[in-house]
């Protein structure tokens, strides 16, 4: 009996103990581990997957290097976990990562019901439309009638019933459960039209024979803001989360790049002189050092860089900048100024 | 007096069989188109034959791009199996997220597992005894060494790193050595007279039974982290391997409590008559027997956790199979219209060398402890 009492307050010690360590916040617990536990995907080409070296590589895998800059001066002092669809805001929520990189759309309910915290939207996705060039459609209005090949008990089923109720056109799906499926039955020319992401489009045109025989159709039909999230209750760390994904904006804004970062330390640009940390210390507030952004842009790049190496038009991806170009540029990625 | 008749002094020379009895016209006939019915099965066999084989071969072999090919060669219209995706990226299918300049490592760990295994598997070898403590007790302890780093010099290498056919051959050794003491433990104890041993044996094994592996895993991957209390994290590894060791022993548990019945009543007596205790009893006279009678369900069991080793995914561990949808999915730079389809042909390759082999090894395995209850 005094054995089983003994084990039970052994037992209590230790849960408080790990409770009490998860409570001195994750900028500390990071810390003291000496890297940054950050969620990918199992393979997204273009966001995280394995590059022909079998390291990490993608844009959301780039945010978690430049987290891990902002915080070590490294960007290498970050670990990847590929966590599937259903665990991810598991693992999140119960600490087995620090940051959730990994194509999680921002909803609000995932904001406000699962106590995470979206840090921003470092990709805006949307459903789009692919269609054989030599259809000759050239709106996804000229679709009525179409077969559509989707993929079955996803969003993306939803939003296009509502986008042709809407419209009041006619559509017939063709659903699949497996994506490999669907792109097949779209090559086989069961269908006219293939709808998923716009990002994923893309990627799936780069694998065809002939990407160019196959056209994305410019009207995306539904939101899907795609971001890094953190867990909620601790500002230190989503703020550095938050603030990270701002300097990789602000970094583009100002031209400061990872060739010419050495250069523009002695820029006269008092926003780019606060930015590096040469006036001002911005750093330190957050609990880092005052060459926070410095160290992103010197070891990951602005996010120009990083979209131009993972999805740009010179990847075998070609994901036009869209959306997600900088305000200045016609798209809507913007970052409050550092001051 | 002479006796008058025909003997004959030498024998005739043996003339071959008439071809209706031998022959390959023979053996085709009695083989073949014995029946109008066995014509009729063959004429399809063989067009069935033709229909699959040609095409098989020319994609496989025929019109294939070799281990040199350039992703042009596979992108040609007529291009078969684009073996070159393959073997260029072999080291992500074989280690996974490993560090390249690490792979030693594994290597080492492969090769000295094949070194202190293979003996084991061959009667003929001595020092058994040596050979199975160093097998079971040294060499996890040095694979883990060198696997994980982190000590002696070695840069640390975290379990999500490892994968590919590392994480398969990992979790299937360590899964059916454990399973199957544990299998034999707990069909024990189903046997057992005492109440408690009895049930909560009963319970765990009907329980893990009615349950599909993938819930398991699901279970340690999803519901464990939110039982424990936060900050604590257990390694998706361990949880994968405890999670997969439990699956299996029940189902072993069951084959070698199908083998403690077929035992007659009379040995369990024989050995308690010469004063044997439980656990003498057991080992040297009811185990050995029991064992011998099924090691085709046990064999059968191996070679099904070596499969489900790929359900792993669930929890985001990239094993042979994973690494290989990773890989089509992920590589651009390879893909073809038949980049996919290689990569699982090799995959499917992988896992047939495997389970074939195991297979083979328990047959020569049950001749050999063959002592006449061959039925």
């Amino acid at each position: 009996m005094q054995k089983t009492l003994v084990t039970i307050a052994l037992a209590a010690t230790v849960g408080l103990g790990a409770t009490a360590a998860a409570q001195a916040g994750i900028l500390e617990d990071v810390m003291a581990k000496g890297y940054v536990q950050c969620g990918v995907t199992s393979g997204v080409a273009g966001f995280s997957a394995p590059d022909s070296n079998n390291v990490w590589t993608g844009l959301e895998v780039d945010y978690c290097r430049a987290l891990a800059a902002a915080v070590f001066n490294d960007a290498d002092a970050v670990r990847f976990t590929s966590l599937t669809g259903q665990e991810r805001f598991t693992a999140l929520s119960a600490g087995e990562i620090d940051v959730l990189s990994r194509a999680a759309t921002w909803t609000m309910s995932r904001d406000t019901q699962l106590g995470i915290s979206f840090v921003g939207t470092m990709f805006y996705d949307g459903q789009g439309f692919m269609v054989r060039k030599s259809d000759g459609i050239e709106s996804a209005l000229d679709l009525s009638g179409a077969a559509i090949c989707m993929k079955s008990g996803t969003t993306t089923e939803l939003n296009a019933a509502d986008y042709f109720a809407a419209n009041g056109m006619e559509f017939n799906t063709v659903v699949f459960v497996d994506k490999d499926e669907v792109v097949k039955a779209y090559e086989d020319g069961r269908c006219d039209v293939y709808t998923t992401d716009s990002s994923a489009l893309a990627a799936e045109r780069s694998k065809f024979a002939v990407p160019n025989d196959h056209i994305i159709l410019p009207e995306i039909i539904s939101k899907e803001p795609l971001g890094p999230v953190v867990r909620a209750g601790d500002t230190t760390w989503f703020n550095i989360a938050r603030w990270t994904y701002f300097a990789l904006l602000e970094s583009e804004e100002l031209g400061v790049s990872q060739a010419n970062v050495d250069e523009m330390l002695g820029s006269d640009n008092p926003a780019i002189k606060r930015l590096l940390g040469v006036e001002g210390d911005f750093g330190t507030p957050l609990g880092l050092t005052k060459d926070w952004a410095y160290q992103i842009v010197k070891l990951v790049g602005n996010y120009a860089e990083s979209y131009d190496r993972n999805l740009g038009p010179a990847t075998p991806i070609g994901l036009e900048r869209g959306l997600n170009a900088l305000w200045k540029n016609g798209g809507i990625q913007y970052a409050p100024p550092i001051r | 007096m002479t006796n008058i008749g025909f003997v004959r002094s030498e024998l005739i020379p043996a003339k071959p069989a008439p071809n209706r009895i031998s022959g390959p016209m023979a053996w085709v006939q009695k083989n073949l188109f014995a029946t109008p019915m066995d014509a009729v099965l063959t004429v399809f066999g063989m067009l069935f034959l033709l229909w699959i084989v040609p095409p098989l071969f020319n994609f496989v072999i025929g019109q294939a791009v070799g281990p040199s090919g350039t992703v042009e060669e596979c992108r040609a219209v007529d291009a078969g199996a684009c073996w070159a995706y393959i073997y260029n990226e072999m080291k992500f299918f074989i280690y996974g997220f490993f560090d390249i300049a690490e792979q030693w490592r594994p290597n080492i760990v492969f090769a000295l597992g094949a070194l202190l295994f293979v003996p084991l598997l061959i009667p003929k070898v001595p020092f058994k005894r040596v050979n199975a403590i160093l097998f079971l007790l040294v060499y996890p302890a040095v694979s883990y060494i060198l696997l994980a780093g982190g000590v002696f010099g070695l840069l640390e290498m975290p379990t999500q790193k490892w994968g590919g056919l590392l994480i398969t051959l990992i979790i299937s050794v360590v899964g059916i050595t454990l399973s199957f003491p544990l299998g034999i433990v707990l069909a024990l104890g189903r046997q057992s007279t005492l109440p408690v041993i009895k049930t909560l044996c009963v319970a765990f094994i009907e329980l893990i039974r009615a349950v599909p592996l993938i819930t398991i895993l699901f279970m340690a991957s999803i519901m464990l982290p939110l039982f424990m209390p936060q900050g604590t994290t257990m390694d998706k590894l361990l949880r994968a391997l405890v999670g997969v060791t439990l699956f299996t022993s029940a189902y072993m548990a069951e084959v070698v409590r199908g083998g403690l019945q077929a035992i007659p009543r009379g040995q369990y007596e024989a050995g308690a008559s010469l004063g044997l205790g439980y656990s003498q009893r057991m080992y040297f006279i009811i185990l050995p027997q029991a064992l011998k009678h099924v090691i085709p369900g046990i064999v059968n069991n191996f070679i099904s956790l070596f499969k489900d080793t790929s359900l792993v995914y669930i929890v985001g561990m990239k094993d042979l199979l994973e690494a290989v949808k990773t890989k089509n999915d992920s590589a651009l730079e390879w893909q073809s219209s038949n980049t996919a389809t290689t990569g699982y042909l090799f995959a499917a390759m992988v896992f047939w060398i495997f389970c074939f082999s195991m297979s083979r090894y328990s047959i020569f395995m049950e001749r050999r402890l063959n002592t006449g209850h061959k039925r």
